[in-house]
């Protein structure tokens, strides 16, 4: 059985809202019946089959071709199976992640893995604002499952973040960690201004010394015995993070943000 | 059955159902793993008095532990879950939390989950992190040498104590090397522990006593000075009685353990003094399991 593939044929003038194609939904229909769904762009409603060409038929392993930026909410509350996106993606990518992975060969819109549960997320380009976030009004960001973006990620990544990990190979715009309730926030570039503004708990673990606030107080050169485990927890990542190479455990410890409770680290190589 | 000279008795160890747990400890090297393993094992040699049994299973390779440091498994047997969870935590917090440079993770995976650091973590007064990872939960506690990682839970298993058997001897000095012998090939076993010191018991007990307060005392039948005294179970010959209790995940681990101990044991043979093998039962009807010697050695 080969993958459902839904090959998108031209980009389209509106946003459009791809939430219905996740695995779940799609299980257990024909080609057919696939082909007819309804999507929203704008204030229209387009049959699947007007905006994709679709081949394949495994409804757990969806692959969307050509894939623009203004496709948004792919992988809305994924359940379970695989979708791979080449080419870009809107925002909301992966919103509400339940489990099952998402991969995209480019880059993606704002609010990626906004208040995701579990589950795997890779991003091959770049990733905008509000990674990992929660909804604005809402308190809780990411709750589980790991992030991973090769590229740069926007500003506010891991705002209201609970758990789980967010890992970075590229930069990080300014706020990385915002109001972040727990969680670990690893970042191999360079990270903005503002870093951990307001955070309650959780890890920023960092390979460049940051411009902190001061609210972030300096505890000293430790060395931390859980380093080690959660670099081994990255092993299997298609990633730079897999590289033993690149693992430490000897850091700076910097504890924040005091303005608020105060129980966050950030943690910077040395 | 003789082996090498030595009579393996037509008789068989009784044992019970217990509940087991396993921790493993690492540290900056192996001496002060061991040094924390073997106060976390301290005093556990019966349940009798100690509420449980615990023993070093084995050194892990840092390649085998959880952190990449130099580590020791150790394993807890107690009657029952509850007594299990007590002795686990307790101990864990005397003895690991409190030994320099100590971590401490779960060595089961799966079983029912007990408290490993879960309730540790209060030690680290407000000031305690959490980790999830890879699903399993660290918790990460300020001390003063730096931070003591505990993982939260570990697995509780059924299990099977008091497989045992005696070595009977020509004389002290030749009882005690033969168990020694035993003691380091029953040592490679895994799943196994040999609680009492050294992995030896010079004190085997019957059930009851003379005295209305104990509900064991000294097994007379197998004592050599009580020869000319009592209905005793040993030839003239005989001067020493050791014996070796084994507690194993599973029925097969200690039959293998017992396999190896008394193969060891009949290795040095009669011409080093060795002249009988057997073990300790209550006729059969208290403990569920039942390791015959013969059928073991067979």
């Amino acid at each position: 059985m080969s993958a459902l593939t839904f090959t998108l044929k031209s980009k389209p003038a509106q946003r459009v809202d791809m939430s219905p194609l996740v695995c779940q939904h799609l299980s257990g229909l024909s080609i057919a019946e696939i082909s007819a769904l309804t999507l929203q762009s704008g204030k229209l409603k387009l049959r699947v089959d007007e905006l994709f060409t679709l081949t394949g038929s495994d409804t757990q392993d969806i692959v969307i071709n050509n894939s623009a930026d203004n496709l948004d909410f792919i992988g809305q509350d994924l359940d379970g199976g695989s979708i791979t996106v080449n080419g870009d993606a809107g925002a909301y990518l992966a919103f509400g992640l339940k489990s099952g992975e998402i991969k995209v060969s480019g880059n993606a819109g704002l609010y990626a893995a906004c208040e995701m549960k579990k589950g795997y997320l890779e991003i091959a380009g770049n990733a905008g604002d509000f990674l990992g976030a929660a909804l604005p009004g809402n308190k809780m960001g990411m709750k589980g499952g790991t992030i991973l973006v090769k590229g740069n990620v926007g500003e506010r990544a891991g705002d209201h973040m609970r758990r789980g990990n967010i890992l970075i190979e590229g930069n990080a715009g300014d706020y990385c960690g915002s109001r972040m309730t727990a969680g670990t926030i690893a970042v191999m570039g360079q990270t903005g201004r503002y870093l951990g503004y307001a955070m309650r708990r959780g890890t920023l673990l960092l390979w460049n010394q940051p411009k902190l606030s001061a609210s972030f107080n300096d505890c000293g050169a430790h060395t931390l015995a859980f380093l080690p485990i959660l670099f081994g927890s990255f092993k299997t990542l298609n990633s730079r993070f897999a590289d033993a190479s690149i693992a430490f455990n000897r850091v700076q410890r910097y504890a924040g943000d005091m303005s608020e409770m105060g129980r966050g680290e950030v943690l910077v190589k040395l | 059955m003789i082996i090498n000279g030595v009579s393996i008795d037509a008789t068989f160890a009784e044992a019970f159902p217990m509940k087991a747990t396993r921790a493993i400890i690492t540290a900056q090297n192996e001496k002060w793993a061991m040094i924390s393993a073997q106060a976390m094992t301290g005093f556990a040699t019966s349940v009798i008095a100690c509420g449980c049994e615990g023993a070093i299973e084995r050194v892990l390779d840092p390649s085998e532990t959880p952190d990449g440091r130099p580590g020791v498994a150790i394993m807890i047997f107690a009657m029952g879950g509850k007594g299990l969870a007590k002795q686990l935590e307790t101990r864990a917090g005397q003895c690991v939390l409190t030994s320099p440079t100590s971590a401490l993770f779960s060595g089961i995976d799966g079983g029912i989950r007990i408290p490993l650091g879960k309730n540790l973590r209060y030690f680290g007064d407000g000031f305690q992190v959490s980790k999830q990872i890879s699903g399993k939960r660290y918790w990460r506690i300020p001390v003063m040498d730096g931070e003591f990682l505990a993982e939260a839970t570990t697995g509780q298993v059924d299990a099977i104590g008091g497989g045992n058997f005696l070595v009977l001897a020509e004389s002290q000095p030749q009882a005690l090397a033969a168990c020694e012998a035993a003691i380091e090939e029953m040592r490679k076993i895994p799943n196994v522990i040999m609680p009492f010191p050294g992995g030896v018991v010079r004190s085997g007990s019957k059930v009851g006593s003379k005295y209305k307060s104990l509900g064991a005392s000294t097994n007379d039948a197998f004592c050599p000075t009580l020869k000319g005294m009592t209905k005793t179970d040993l030839s003239p010959e005989i001067e020493s009685v050791m014996e070796i209790v084994i507690d194993g995940l599973t029925k097969e681990d200690i039959d293998k353990a017992m396999r190896v101990g008394i193969q060891a044991v009949c290795d040095l043979g009669a011409a080093n003094g060795i002249k009988r093998i057997s073990a300790g039962n209550y006729g059969g009807k208290l403990g569920p399991f039942h390791f015959h010697l013969q059928e073991i050695m067979a």
